[in-house]
């Protein structure tokens, strides 16, 4: 079952003309023609569909916060800096399939009535920027972007913002202002974007693949997405395999489909027949699961039940071979690294993790520094402006609750249980 | 009446010294950006609902021409783009993907995240630093070359990756592609 995979592998399916061919921009006319803007919300809202971004909030319902009586202009902002380490599903949408996201912001900004649209694309990303720049360019031409879109009267400008390398500006908050031209910051919510966001004005920031599933709610209807997958994750969900597996790559799975079928069956298993060890099904700002759990369902209630969330889809798989202590250390590094320095506890206190557990790994921990990180760790959750703080943690206070044999030996024994460097030929 | 007439006064020499500035200054300015760029920056100044939003493509603009964002490089924006010298250079030392000190002409970022570490990001490190003979952070004697690490840049299925110069990605590498890659670069010059 694929819905946002569905024409991925096509050949040049990225030009309009081939998306159109292969059932492209059937949706919008629908939406324009037979929905008024709040029965498109509604439809949505029905679907079930969650974002897909990280924090799996109803796209419908973030759509129907935006004021409607009010006379503010409103804006929609495709969040397409994917930089959650591990993830490279958006990419592949926009490099492969840009129109498909194009579609599903289109018809996004009529729901909550935004006529300027902006794709903000991680800087890395140039493929992702010339191939979207030059969908938008080729959807002007054929009237669906402009003025009066396909004789309706709605109007969209879309254009394209390149970050320049900050893991923070995915974040919905930091986004904006990194759009509005500042350092991107994390503000403090609320007042919410969808009622005080770019520029002050109502915002909605909605994730590359929650919107590139949109025109086929459109098309299909509501009761048709919702009877894909369990009762409160409806639909697919694109899930980028990395790390010790045979078979890395992205894949689009029914929700609720478990762990073990992807890591084994799809992804051919784990590098060199080794055993399995733990992995982050949702990026490393989602704790970690561990042999246990590997027949749990991928969807945002099981995962949560076993601990865990479902977050961008980044399943990062590690074998036997794994130090936990030096995963978790590059992993903290990221974080201390990616803080934008705005509220004291994520910007001392990343740096603070970082060089206990750097002290561990190099063989000049103390045993009491386990506990350290732990309190640390507890200073910063749910004490920060954003999620990059309560992210932070995952890695440390997770792999203390699975790993700790692992810190402990390395403390008593200045160096690793199991590490072996992956080789580089 | 005295005072009243004198802040008069200096309100009207305030808003015209201000007038002055902002329209000699362009003029008497060197600019280090090329005609072209200065042209494509001017243009993005009314692309967007506020001219704010213009500072970070305007630095995107800049640092294709330059290699890395000096501050005279950031003066020119900031003037182009009228806004206050430190309001562009507070926004350009936030993004990391714009060096501020000069590079190699090839800038190659080694992404040493988890998903590539456990691909061999660590030796692909080391071969590389072995191979151009300098660490993360130098520059070869002949200008070449230079070295960084970068977080995860979202192409973990093709671990270990590389980019040069921020542009389109190296994958899937070993040290016969990398051999090939530096011989590559090493030809254009």
């Amino acid at each position: 079952m694929k819905i946002v995979f569905k024409n991925i592998n096509k050949p040049e399916q990225y030009k309009i003309e081939n998306y159109i061919k292969n059932g492209g921009y059937q949706a919008l006319p629908k939406a324009l023609k037979d929905y008024s803007p709040d029965q498109v919300i509604e439809v949505v809202k029905k679907s079930g569909l969650r974002g897909r971004g990280g924090a799996g909030f109803p796209a419908g319902v973030k759509w129907s916060f935006v004021p409607k009586s009010i006379a503010k202009p409103k804006y929609l902002c495709v969040n397409a800096d994917e930089s959650e380490p591990g993830t490279f599903k958006d990419r592949e949408i926009m490099e492969k399939d840009p129109h498909l996201m194009i579609e599903g912001a289109i018809i996004a900004s009529y729901a909550i009535q935004a006529h300027i649209c902006f794709v903000y694309i991680r800087g890395e990303f140039t493929l992702c920027a010339r191939r979207v720049e030059q969908a938008i360019k080729e959807a002007y031409a054929k009237g669906f972007l402009g003025k009066n879109i396909l004789g309706s009267g709605f109007d969209l400008e879309m254009m394209v913002f390149r970050g320049a390398g900050a893991y923070i500006c995915g974040e919905e908050t930091a986004l904006l202002d990194s759009l509005e031209g500042k350092r991107g910051l994390a503000r403090v919510k609320p007042p919410f974007p969808a009622v005080e966001g770019l520029y002050k004005c109502p915002t909605v920031v909605n994730n590359v693949e929650t919107l590139a599933n949109v025109p086929d709610i459109i098309l299909n209807g509501a009761e048709w997405f919702a009877s894909i997958g369990t009762a409160k994750s409806t639909g697919t969900k694109l899930f980028s395999l990395s790390g010790h597996i045979n078979k890395p790559g992205n894949y689009e799975l029914v929700m609720g489909t478990p762990l073990r079928h992807l890591i084994y069956d799809l992804g051919g298993g784990i590098k060199g027949g080794r055993k399995f060890k733990a992995a982050f099904p949702g990026g490393p700002s989602v704790p970690l699961l561990i042999e246990k759990h590997l027949d749990t369902p991928l969807d945002f209630e099981s995962l949560q039940q076993a601990g865990s969330m479902l977050g961008s889809g980044a399943v990062i798989v590690m074998d036997e071979s794994t130090c936990m202590v030096e995963a978790t250390r590059i992993l903290i590094w990221f974080f201390r690294h990616e803080s934008c320095g705005k509220c004291t506890p994520c910007r001392e206190g990343t740096m603070w993790l970082h060089q206990v557990l750097d002290r561990i790994e190099h063989g000049k921990g103390r045993m009491e520094d386990i506990d350290l990180l732990l309190r640390i760790s507890d200073n910063i959750g749910s004490k920060t402006i954003c999620a990059l703080g309560d992210a932070a943690i995952v890695p440390v206070v997770s792999s203390i609750q699975y790993f700790r044999e692992e810190y402990e030996y390395h403390v008593k024994h200045k160096s690793c249980l199991t590490h072996t460097v992956a080789p580089f030929n | 009446m005295w005072l009243q007439l004198l802040a008069a006064l200096t309100l009207f020499w305030e808003k015209l010294t201000a007038k002055m500035q902002k329209t000699i200054s362009p003029k008497i300015h060197k600019f280090t950006l090329s005609e072209v760029s200065q042209r494509q920056i001017l243009q993005e100044k009314s692309k967007y609902p506020h001219p704010k939003t213009a500072i970070l493509p305007g630095l995107h603009i800049a640092y294709r021409e330059s290699g890395y964002l000096s501050p005279e490089v950031l003066k020119d924006v900031a003037i182009l783009l009228e806004f206050p010298y430190t309001e562009v250079s507070e926004v350009a030392s936030f993004y990391t993907m714009f060096p501020k000190h000069k590079v190699g002409k090839y800038f190659i970022q080694i992404c040493t995240n988890i998903s590539c570490y456990l691909c061999g990001a660590n030796g692909l490190l080391e071969y590389l630093q072995q191979k151009l003979g300098i660490k993360v952070g130098e520059v070869t004697p002949d200008g070449l070359f230079s070295l960084g690490t970068v977080e995860c840049l979202g192409s973990c299925d093709t671990a270990p990756v590389i980019q040069i110069n921020n542009q389109d990605f190296s994958e899937n590498l070993t040290r016969e592609k990398i051999d090939q890659i530096l011989e590559k670069l090493r030809s254009q010059k």
